[in-house]
């Protein structure tokens, strides 16, 4: 089992057009949405759902009224300002650590679970893909990236398929950190932009940490050759393999509103054509790591 | 008052807008960079940086010449962040999110608290605009801490205007809680417009007036329009695609400074969220 996870560090470089279009590439795989905070890889894939299952996250505390004697412990207790002088907690400050629970001398305080989002294993044009969804304003992104990845690796074992195609989060926080453990190497898309080459450098150091190994391609570079030049040269300093440049095509969008993959839409397009020696080069370097590791692929 | 520009969808043009307007209109003005994992308006303001500071997170460190191993620190914690190991205990700082429960709960005061780094703060000027931004540490999970302490930079009787991180969770919640207003940047894409509701739905939540930039407004389809028309939300700006623009906007250049007009059209975008604020806050509803 391999997996090559799919982000960008800045956000709207590509990602998602990208993967959509390996995804039309690559033979049996399974596809996994890892971005869950904003997924957008089922506007292409138009799935259906078999399993909706609920994502039970934090915790959040709750004050029962009557109990309640005012005295005032649970709010000194509390680090996140998340109850005010009537003792109604607020859900969006509660971290729901707890602490105001432990120490209410008359048990007024209940700390119930809560349902934080969904997630789902369906079906796609491509295969089967697994997918979540995150509540608006909630936490915990990191664990729903974790489970949505353990189902998408549970699911490429249960129906014989080898390799995972993960479309991850932008960023370098807890979702992106989420992502990136246990993944057979990750590719960075970039953009040829004085942001693009200060978001790469931090991502690629965070996959470096990982000890994943790293690989990245340009997209858009014609609108700045030479930053996507400048892109390159610090990817090979930081020992990032460079997969090759995309030129700006009005395809990307044009396809993304019709809801096709870039093959699907216009597969002798210039856009089309470089990402497709962009996934020959990817899925032979997956092959190699894999080799390395002693599993061999198909 | 403060403006939080957000998105939902990342690459939209957050930082271009941001930057374009804390350099256009006059007077007292801050930009706090919000978007700590991948923050990127020093590279248009280009401040001169006059001063920085580092931001920790309160952790656990426990005195083994006091702990008696009785759990009770583990038993709180919610976050598995604190461990019983056999004949030791040990904190997995990383996990920690600094709620202090360990501390107050140990009948022993074996625990004191010491800090792990979450990121820097750095701030400076260019032209008389103050600026600020929080640079997550690589590898730190938690942005939401840092970006409640940028926050804690902005200063009343200034327009502060935060340029927020992309997505619509917890630190999405933080960098636009609090806010006067929140200005939402979108394209007219299928992507920006599925991120563009889930955004809306964060706002309504909080119960802050809105408005919509949409940018790179003349590629992509009518949707977009059509959802704001719905839902009650003015937009406020267009800006259609060109290549100029893109160009400049990947050397670091602020639209308001490259090219005429848009300065002005950056005051009005600013002076018709003045008037929607204070209507709101006169208790009109905005829309």
């Amino acid at each position: 089992m391999h997996e090559l996870v799919v982000i960008s560090g800045k956000g709207g470089t590509g990602k998602t057009t990208l993967l959509a279009a390996f995804a039309s590439l690559a033979r049996k795989k399974v596809l996994c949405d890892a971005d869950v905070d904003a997924s957008d890889l089922h506007l292409i894939m138009n799935p259906r759902i078999h399993q909706r299952h609920d994502f039970k996250g934090g915790h959040t505390a709750l004050i029962n009224q009557d109990k309640c004697t005012g005295c005032g412990i649970c709010r000194d207790v509390c680090r996140f300002d998340a109850i005010n002088e009537n003792f109604k907690v607020n859900p969006l400050s509660c971290e729901g650590c707890g602490v105001c629970h432990y120490f209410c001398p008359e048990e007024a305080v209940d700390l119930p679970q809560k349902t934080c989002g969904e997630w789902y294993i369906s079906d796609t044009r491509f295969g089967p893909l697994a997918h979540a969804r995150l509540g608006v304003a909630e936490e915990n992104s990191g664990r729903l990236v974790t489970l949505i990845r353990k189902q998408g690796k549970e699911l490429a074992e249960r129906m014989g398929l080898d390799l995972m195609l993960t479309d991850g989060p932008p960023g370098i926080g807890c979702p992106v950190i989420a992502s990136l453990g246990g993944a057979t190497a990750v590719l960075i898309v970039a953009e040829p932009s004085l942001s693009g080459l200060h978001d790469m450098e931090r991502v690629a150091q965070l996959a470096h940490g990982f000890n994943v190994p790293t690989m990245t391609c340009v997209n858009k570079f014609d609108l700045n050759p030479d930053q996507a030049r400048a892109i390159e040269s610090m990817a090979e300093r930081k020992n990032v393999a460079v997969m090759g440049r995309i030129p700006f095509d009005p395809i990307f969008t044009k396809s993304m509103i019709m809801g096709r993959t870039l093959f699907e839409y216009d597969s002798q397009s210039n856009g089309a054509l470089s990402v497709k020696s962009i996934w020959e080069k990817v899925f032979k370097s997956l092959k190699n790591h894999c080799e390395k590791n002693k599993k061999l692929p198909d | 008052m403060i403006i939080s520009v957000a998105s939902g969808k990342g690459g939209t043009g957050k930082t271009t807008i941001a930057t374009s307007m804390a350099f256009s209109v006059e007077g007292a003005v801050q930009l706090l960079d919000c978007d700590v994992e991948e923050p990127n308006a020093h590279l248009f303001v280009r401040p001169d940086i006059t001063g920085a500071e580092i931001i920790y997170t309160p952790v656990p460190e426990v005195n083994m010449n006091r702990c008696t191993l009785c759990g009770t620190c583990s038993e709180i914690c919610r976050f598995n962040a604190i461990v019983v190991l056999g004949e030791t205990i040990l904190p997995f700082t990383e996990l920690c999110h600094g709620c202090g429960g360990c501390m107050l709960a140990c009948p022993e005061k074996a625990i004191r608290e010491t800090g792990r780094e979450l990121g820097v703060i750095e701030y400076g000027s260019r032209k008389g605009l103050e600026f600020i931004h929080g640079k997550l540490r690589i590898g730190e999970a938690m942005a939401p801490p840092l970006i409640r302490k940028v926050r804690e930079y902005a200063k009343p009787g200034f327009l502060t205007i935060i340029d927020a991180p992309p997505g619509t969770s917890c630190p999405v919640i933080a960098a636009m809680s609090g806010a006067d207003f929140i200005l939402l940047v979108t394209e007219p894409t299928p992507f920006g417009l599925h991120d563009l509701k889930l955004a809306v739905g964060a706002v309504k939540l909080l119960d802050i007036p809105c408005g919509l930039v949409i940018n790179r407004s003349d590629i992509g389809d009518g949707r977009v329009r059509e959802y704001a028309l719905a839902e009650n939300i003015p937009v406020l700006m267009e800006i259609p695609f060109a290549r100029g623009i893109a160009e400049a906007y990947s050397r670091g250049e602020v639209l308001a400074q490259i090219s005429s007009g848009w300065k002005e059209k950056f005051q009005e975008l600013s002076e018709r969220i003045k008037n929607i604020a204070r209507q709101k806050s006169a208790g009109t509803s905005y829309a």
